[in-house]
């Protein structure tokens, strides 16, 4: 039997009378670049968010690294070694943009509860975030204010934050959206990157065919709530119904 | 590529109004005694109990992102308890910790049930509790004195059992004692918003969701700035006995509460000393307008609403930027 690294069983979740996730079944092993993609409302986001604990499942579980964790709450399960961005911006506007890839990198090391140090002394906390700004590029806005930020900057604060924490499964909703095509190439490049180095899982969701057959090593197409299709690029390009009901001429 | 307010990569010393300002500020402080009577002193341990109510509370808003409207009642557990505890043992220390103590014991039972919510849920639960707080002051008369309060309370001796026995009988002596305490608190006050918990703070404040995403547990962590805010209310309160002698149930009502907000709003919330500038601006503004008016309170409002709609980051940020705009070559941009 394979070990996988996150496995749902039957997860489902209803809002009214709407079916947004029906019945999911899905291992995800460790060290695979997976895409998750599907037309607009066939439950991809609800998908993650049942996954990272932003939303609680009516039945079914998910297990990670052999754990239980269907009822941890979502930061409980980001120090299990799961993180997230998010489709809609979520950054720390206010803040500098140093300090929002500090905060992952403090928790990271249990240090969100010291009231006596200084920020300036967190050497290791600052050595991370200084680190990431580097691999992210945006060394040079260090010290602005993350909400002055272009759009496509802001989108690669966002992921500098989710891989702040170092998972070991970081699932990204949409991360290349809005980005011109060197920014584009910036996510894929730290996603390869750190899935080659640290053996990071990403699982994307993105509308960018040319996005997920460029990096995805595994496809999920979902519909209507639930799994369409699962396999290799070529074997998604090949299948009949997903070219019916979701490719279309695009691949 | 966005710009930010500062985008570069030598660091370099920026002169603020700030520590010049804190230099003066402290020094006229120690001197007032010598210049000032007893009213003025009066006016000034005012100012220094509303200056850490408004910090604790700039704490929890300004900092954290929640509006607390039942501020008074952690500020009256405080003057309470310090107060019993001075009429039943004469010793300044013990009123005034054991009242601190009280309030942040308080704020942290409350505090479980209301940091359950946020936005406008959060501050009418507190406001519900600032109020049970209010009716038990008025109402538990065994134990609060009802209507009349507490009365004849004693400015109990500065007493280190064994070590130190000092007499705060006179007014300048327990001034002195509220400026070293509130020296103290507000440098602790400065210390925690510029740690790690001071950033976590900050970080749930611009976006809680994105904080539960980085392994922080967003509850306990409102539940820690809600003490926090309540220990500094429960400290202002408990400073307040020996001061006025006499406890009454105006101090837990809600507007009370409204002080702390009005002082921040005037100062600014954006800035650390915004709460103490605010505090100061408070009583000035209301011992100029009161000699004209017993209205002062209208004139007080038109000057908060004028400060919100133009001036959003109030006093402080506003001298801050003209300060800037008058030093450009200092900046360096």
């Amino acid at each position: 039997m394979t070990e996988y690294l996150l496995e749902t069983k039957g997860l489902r979740k209803t809002f009214g009378r709407l079916a947004a996730v029906a019945g999911v079944s899905l291992g995800i092993s460790e060290g695979t670049l997976a895409a998750i993609i599907g037309p607009n409302g066939a439950g991809k986001t609800t998908l993650i968010n049942l996954l990272t604990g932003l939303l609680t499942p009516d039945t079914g579980t998910v297990r990670f690294k052999g754990e239980d964790i269907t009822r941890v709450p979502s930061h409980g399960r980001v120090r299990r070694g799961l993180s997230r961005s998010f489709q809609i911006m979520n950054i720390f506007p206010n803040l500098a943009v140093r300090q929002n890839l500090l905060l992952p990198a403090l928790s990271r090391r249990g240090r969100n509860l010291h009231a006596v140090a200084r920020l300036e002394d967190e050497t290791g906390a600052n050595a991370d975030a200084e680190e990431l700004l580097r691999e992210i590029g945006l060394w040079d806005h260090r010290d602005a204010r993350a909400g002055a930020l272009s759009h496509g900057d802001q989108r690669l604060l966002e992921l500098g934050i989710a891989v702040g924490t170092r998972p070991e499964l970081c699932f990204l909703d949409e991360p290349c959206a809005g980005m011109n095509p060197i920014e584009r190439q910036t996510v894929l490049g730290l996603m390869r990157k750190l899935s080659s180095q640290r053996r990071t899982t990403f699982v994307i969701v993105e509308h960018d065919m040319d996005v997920v057959f460029s990096l995805a090593e595994r496809i999920v197409v979902m519909n209507h709530g639930e799994v369409l299709a699962d396999g290799t690029p070529a074997e998604i390009r090949e299948n009949r119904v997903v070219r019916e009901t979701y490719l279309g001429a695009e691949v | 590529m966005g710009e930010g307010p500062v985008a570069s990569g030598s660091r370099r010393r920026i002169v603020t109004p700030g520590r010049s300002a804190i230099g003066g500020l402290v020094l006229a402080l120690v001197l007032l005694p010598l210049v000032g009577g007893q009213y003025a002193q009066y006016v000034a341990i005012q100012v220094l109990i509303l200056s850490l109510f408004a910090l604790g509370f700039n704490i929890l808003f300004g900092y954290t992102g929640l509006l607390s409207f039942g501020q008074a009642g952690f500020y009256a557990v405080g003057a309470y308890g310090c107060a019993k505890l001075l009429l039943l043992t004469p010793s300044l220390l013990f009123g005034v910790v054991g009242g601190t103590l009280l309030a942040g014991a308080a704020a942290l039972v409350l505090g479980v049930l209301c940091i359950r919510h946020t936005r406008i849920y959060f501050s009418m639960l507190t406001l519900a509790f600032g109020m049970m707080i209010f009716s038990m002051a008025l109402k538990w008369r065994d134990f609060t004195g009802g209507d009349d309060g507490l009365v004849g309370i004693p400015r109990a001796p500065l007493e280190i059992p064994g070590l130190v026995s000092i007499s705060m009988a006179s007014m300048g002596r327990y001034y002195y004692f509220v400026l070293a305490v509130s020296l103290v608190a507000i440098a602790i006050a400065y210390r925690l918003v510029h740690s790690p918990l001071g950033l976590t703070f900050q970080g749930i404040r611009d976006s809680e969701g994105r904080m539960a995403f980085t392994g922080v547990s967003v509850r306990t962590y409102r539940l820690i700035a809600f003490v926090i805010a309540g220990l500094y209310a429960g400290l202002a309160g408990a400073l307040l006995p020996a001061l006025e002698n006499t406890v009454t149930p105006p101090v837990a009502h809600w507007t009370t509460s409204a002080d702390p907000v009005l002082a921040t709003l005037l100062g600014g919330i954006q800035a650390f000393a915004g709460p103490i500038v605010g505090a100061f601006l408070f009583f000035m503004i209301k011992d100029i307008i009161v000699r004209f008016t017993e209205y002062w309170l209208i004139w007080l409002g038109i000057i908060v609403v004028v400060l919100v709609m133009g001036f959003r980051g109030g006093v402080v940020s506003l001298a801050t930027a003209r300060w800037r705009a008058l030093r450009p070559g200092r900046e360096g941009a």
